[in-house]
């Protein structure tokens, strides 16, 4: 996998929401930074300057009424005309605008995507994401995965956002401003990257205990590519053939892993954590709390409540040493 | 110039009585003092005990956070710290601060011996002081809020925060919330009715014109939290869903709630430090403030402005792009009106000579920070930079530039120039420069580098970071900063310890200032309440501070013997009438400890201690009000320059008529917010009633309306037949007649309501319908005590036509309660007409 970005929304990948944001940014920026200076520099006048008749009711209307009226009836346009590049604008009537208000319709208006937008469904839960691609329109069951998606460069990619339990909300800085996930709502984003690249994302709204520990990676990819690593997401699992492996499956049926656990094409079937069909390709472990390879998936095994106490997932205490590394070697090898 | 209105010399005993009337208890019974002098220090004295507490828990997470993956404190204390602090900080420390500094300076400033309710105030303070303290201590015990100090539900409700934790905010806050709107009302009466003749409202000073607009705003602001509040703990403790969106409720109710007090709240902050510095800059500068017509219109407009904003803080969650605009081009408005004030302080710090001193370095300092967030406060109302900002780091340094900036800043320069208004002389100079140089760097280290780290990324409300992101020397030069500012705070209040002695007699005016509150004071406040004729009294009639001292002014001397003030009007400040004030009492301590009592017990689920915590404060609170409205005297008292007033006024010129009104208003927004959540989920809900939901049956509400009326009607006839026969026969019967309908209609209601299969627990419907119930219930619950009290004082023979308050008072809720009612009962019914 490629090295990951600092996330920053100041260093916003080409082509996304969050370039125009950042440069909106600047703008920003700049004249806050001329404002600031200049009153700051008005205040130390005044105060050491030697009085003058000059500080009159001018300066009230000049500065406190002229200048930040025009300078805010500016930066509205300017910022409205910058939201609607980066949202599609909706329509409304007057009417619309009043129930609008209060966010009322929201969750009912969600046009159908242009056709041939790949639609993505991410579901916040405590404290990991569940990812959904749906690859046949309406079936969200064939390549599920947690704590990562995957785009086609260039191409924009429709994300419908919602939660199970709590609110929380999904921010990648580097693509896209963030969309809380509410409960009782499906929240939509458009991500798009022009270049490849790794980009990390955070939960930015509080979510309980492990709020900070629940980051997601988003990784943009050429279009072949990315189809290749979507038809294997979809693709069932089969007993391994290895004799190690083997050993690895048979200790994941002998704990209580799939209770929680689906790995498609093995009875597997659990709901509550994340799928693990495809466990081995993901880039961390933990939503974003470990780097994923053979050592940190036994740890994680092992440990779980050590390295992300509070979390849904036990420590796995019944596997004796040799169980533990087939377990993650099994589990690595779910590419 | 005019002569003073009172001749000299004066009678020799007047001064000796007067000293003997406002006589402090001492010794440890200084604790049942009610005078402002006394509550506001304790009031300024708790509050800034609570800034260095949730001062501490600042310290802890910059601690934990500024090296990554640390492990000082794990994600359970530091979930409790951050909320804690965001509690302590807003609900313990800002607001009662403003609300403190309001209490102590207030009268002296107005040219009142006191605020018009005493006990009101010590009632508040010791509610707050004790609830505060208990609130502060769960973090010992590990029972600390940990839901974020704006406790989004669903995480705080039953599922996701089971045990203690999250009612003890809702509790703790709540009744803390009813601490502030009990000041907030003395505020409001005590700056309408207690001002010195000839202070009409265009002499105020603008500190008193922004404490009105505050004052104002907490009446409208904090229902909605109130409400919030109860609703949240019902849904909590009986499962009432008004926040689960899988039972028919909506999380975001919560946040329109919330917001619509939290972003008014900023302001209630915000514009008493705004007061403050317009003070202090005309002294400074030793010039009137430069248009300070447009600096009271801004401060006005600011207020109303603020409550609409408040969908700003909810940009991210799926608005429609008309909306975020809408409350976008709101929030930027609001800058403007802050731009007049900024520019009226700059002017008028160019035309004076500008004294250099500590308050004009605090003064500076706030320029230099305040300034910074508005700006980035602008950023924050532009809806797509908001989608990336927002609850990031960006946002944590944008908060605390305006509120460290914009309030703490302001209320230490006050501190510093206020200083010889307690003790008679300033602070120390040294001491002051190195705080306020402190405070300045220290803030800017600490929070500058939050925008970079917020936009480089880091979401609020973490308590540990990888060292991967390339946030690690940012969080270090955060942690530096929050010492560096904690040391200036440690100076400015050893200064205080070492050089700050309050003393009863005060004569010092050390900045050469203008107002009423620089007079020479003693325990009764002013010798003699000053005849004002322009906005700096003392700079235009330099003789003042002599005749003032000397009892050449209005009311000289104690004319009952009791404690007393002047009450005016409203608009012109004619004198009206002589308030009887009471003296000092353990009634509001001990009501104070039995509300803390009640609330706190309640929490942890102790029925009986909170019952008894109850009734301690329903018995002494009902013997206070027994002691207030003394026996009129019948004959008329000479205050000077001519005037004779009565010691004593019913009706609509009565201080107590106004407060009833205010907390009336109070009432009514609270109400108001509860048929917005009614009208909230039925706009939000695909049919209403919900299936398989029917509507309560119109019959019974028509009769509950109708015996509602009947109830109010008998109430009216006795206030017409009040004063025309002897007081017993018109009072008793129709009140208690009044109260057996009050309850046929309470009972109408709820047999309407339990007829129907609706229950409360199982949809947002049944929930908000039983809440509306509710409501009305406890309104007559409420009626039953005003009632039983106002007979009472009947049989007790403390009711007349000229004693009649109590009565008026309980007159106006239940016409209130009947109108409330009734709409109550239409509201639900009205989705028939669509």
């Amino acid at each position: 996998m490629s090295e990951m970005r600092l996330p920053s929304a100041l260093h916003a990948a080409p082509g996304s929401g969050a370039e125009l944001l950042s440069e909106l940014g600047l703008v920003l920026y700049c004249g806050a930074g001329i404002i600031f200076i200049v009153v700051v520099a008005l205040a130390l006048h005044a105060t050491f300057a030697k009085p003058s008749p000059a500080g009159t009711r001018a300066w009230i209307v000049g500065g406190g009424i002229v200048f930040p009226l025009l300078t805010l009836f500016l930066l509205l346009n300017y910022t409205l005309a910058v939201g609607s590049a980066v949202a599609a604008l909706e329509s409304g009537t007057a009417l619309q605008l009043l129930l609008d208000c209060f966010g009322i319709d929201a969750q009912k208006r969600i046009p159908p995507p242009s056709p041939g937008t790949m639609r993505v469904h991410v579901i916040g839960k405590q404290w990991w994401w569940e990812v959904r691609y749906e690859i046949v329109r309406g079936d969200t069951s064939t390549a599920v995965l947690a704590n990562e998606l995957h785009l086609p460069v260039g191409e924009p990619v429709e994300l419908l956002l919602t939660t199970t339990d709590v609110i929380h909300s999904f921010w990648v800085p580097s693509l896209a401003g963030k969309v809380d996930m509410i409960p009782g709502r499906t929240n939509r984003l458009i991500l798009r990257a022009n270049t490849p690249g790794l980009y990390r994302g955070q939960c930015a709204e509080y979510c309980g205990g492990q709020h900070a520990l629940m980051a997601l990676y988003v990784k943009s990819q050429p279009r072949r590519e990315f189809e290749t690593w979507l038809q294997r997401q979809a693709r069932s699992v089969t007993r391994p053939d290895d004799a190690f492996l083997l050993a690895g499956y048979e200790a994941f049926f002998k704990g209580t892993c799939p209770d929680c656990h689906t790995v498609r094409g093995t009875p597997a079937t659990g709901k509550s954590g994340p799928d693990l069909t495809h466990v081995g390709s993901r880039y961390s472990l933990a939503a974003g709390t470990l780097r994923n390879h053979v050592g940190t998936m036994a740890g994680w095994i092992a440990g779980a409540q050590d390295i992300k106490p509070g979390n849904a997932m036990p420590d796995s205490e019944i596997y004796t040493g040799r169980e533990l590394r087939a377990l993650a070697a099994w589990l690595g090898s779910l590419e | 110039m005019s002569a003073p209105p009172n001749a000299l010399p004066r009678p020799a005993q007047e001064l000796a009585r007067l000293e003997q009337a406002w006589e402090p208890p001492q010794g440890w019974r200084l604790l049942s003092a009610v005078n402002n002098t006394y509550i506001g220090l304790f009031y300024i004295g708790a509050a800034l005990l609570f800034l260095v507490l949730g001062g501490i828990l600042a310290l802890l997470m910059r601690t934990q956070l500024a090296v990554p993956e640390n492990d000082l404190v794990d994600y359970d204390l530091y979930n409790q710290l951050f909320t804690m602090h965001g509690s302590v900080m807003m609900f313990l420390f800002a607001v009662p601060v403003i609300e403190a500094i309001a209490i102590l300076l207030l009268p002296a400033m107005l040219g009142a011996r006191d605020l018009p309710f005493p006990r009101l105030s010590a009632y508040a303070f010791w509610a707050y002081f004790v609830g505060g303290i208990v609130f502060f201590g769960t973090i010992f015990f590990d029972v600390a809020p940990d839901g974020g100090w704006f406790m989004y539900p669903p995480l705080t409700s039953y599922e996701h925060s089971p045990g203690l934790r999250a009612d003890f905010w809702l509790l703790g806050i709540g009744f803390i919330e009813i601490s502030a709107i009990a000041g907030a009302i003395e505020i409001v009466v005590g700056i309408l009715r207690t001002r010195a003749p000839g202070m009409t409202l265009d002499k105020m000073p603008v500190y008193v014109w922004a404490m009105l607009v505050v004052g104002g705003m907490i009446i409208f602001a904090f229902p909605p939290v109130i409400l919030a509040t109860a609703l949240l703990e019902l849904e909590r403790a009986f499962h009432w869903p008004f926040f689960l969106a899988e039972r028919g409720g909506d999380p975001l109710l919560w946040q329109h709630l919330f917001w619509l007090f939290g972003h008014p709240d900023v302001y209630i902050i915000f514009l008493p430090g705004a007061g403050l510095v317009s003070m202090i800059v005309a002294t400074m500068a030793r010039t009137p403030l430069v248009g300070y017509e447009w600096v009271v219109l801004a401060l006005v407009a600011t207020g109303f402005i603020s409550f609409a904003l408040w969908v700003h803080h909810m940009f991210a969650t799926g608005m429609p792009h008309l909306t975020t605009s809408f409350f976008s081009a709101a929030s930027m408005a609001v800058a403007i009106p802050t731009g007049i004030q900024v520019f009226a302080w700059l002017a008028t710090l160019r035309r004076g000579q500008v004294q250099k001193a500590t308050p004009t370095w605090f003064v500076l300092g706030f320029f230099g920070t305040f300034v910074l967030g508005g700006l980035t406060g602008v950023m924050l109302a532009v809806a797509p930079y908001d989608w990336q900002v927002h609850d990031s780091y960006f946002v944590v340094a944008h908060l605390h530039y305006v509120l460290i900036g914009g309030m703490v800043f302001p209320v230490f320069a006050a501190i510093y120039y206020w200083a010889p208004f307690v003790s008679g002389k300033p602070l120390s100079e040294r001491m002051g420069k190195w705080a306020c140089a402190l405070m300045f760097i220290g803030l800017n280290l600490a929070f500058f580098p939050m925008h970079i780290v917020g936009l480089s990324g880091m979401p609020r409300r973490v308590w540990t970071y990888s060292d991967t992101l390339g946030w690690e020397q940012w969080n270090m030069l955060s942690s530096v900063g929050a010492f560096v500012l904690a040391a200036g705070f440690g100076v400015a209040f050893l200064d205080l310890l070492l050089h700050l002695r309050p003393k009863g007699k005060v004569d010092s005016n050390p900045w050469d200032a203008g107002t009423l509150e620089w007079l020479p004071l003693d325990n009764y406040g002013v010798r003699s309440i000053p005849h004002v004729t322009s906005r700096d009294p003392l700079w235009d009639r330099p003789q003042l501070r002599e005749e003032v001292e000397r009892g050449e002014h209005f009311l000289p001397g104690t004319l009952t013997g009791d404690r007393e003030t002047l009450v005016t009007s409203a608009i012109d400040a004619r004198p009206q009438y002589v308030l009887r004030l009471p003296g000092p009492s353990w009634l509001p301590l001990l009501a104070g400890l039995g509300t803390a009592a009640f609330f706190l017990f309640l929490t942890v689920k102790s029925l009986v201690a909170s019952a008894l915590g109850g009734v301690i404060a329903l018995v002494s609170i009902f013997m206070w009000l027994w002691q207030s409205e003394p026996a009129p005297s019948a004959r008329l008292y000479d205050v000077g320059g001519g005037i004779k007033l009565p010691d004593h006024m019913t009706g609509s010129r009565s201080h107590s008529w106004w407060a009833m009104v205010v907390l009336l208003l109070v009432d009514a927004t609270i109400f108001s917010c509860l048929v917005f959540a009614y009208c909230y989920f039925w706009t939000v809900s695909a049919a209403w009633p919900p299936p398989p939901f029917g509507f309560p049956d119109v019959t019974a509400t028509v009769a509950c309306i109708a015996s509602w009326t009947v109830s109010a009607t008998v109430l009216f006839l006795a206030h017409r037949a009040f004063g025309r026969s002897a007081p017993r026969v018109p009072l008793i019967v129709p009140i208690a007649l009044g109260t057996a309908f009050a309850w046929i209609a309470f009972v109408l209601a709820f047999r309407a309501l339990a007829q129907t299969d609706v229950r409360p627990d199982q949809h947002a419907y049944g929930a908000v319908l039983y809440t509306l119930l509710s409501w009305q219930g406890l309104h007559v619950v409420l009626l039953t005590l005003m009632g039983g009290y106002t007979i009472a004082r009947a049989i007790a023979g403390r009711a007349s036509a000229m004693r009649r308050n109590a009565f008026d008072n309980t007159r106006l809720m239940w016409y209130y309660a009947a109108v409330q009612s009734a709409l109550g009962c239409l509201v639900v019914h009205a989705p028939r007409m669509m």
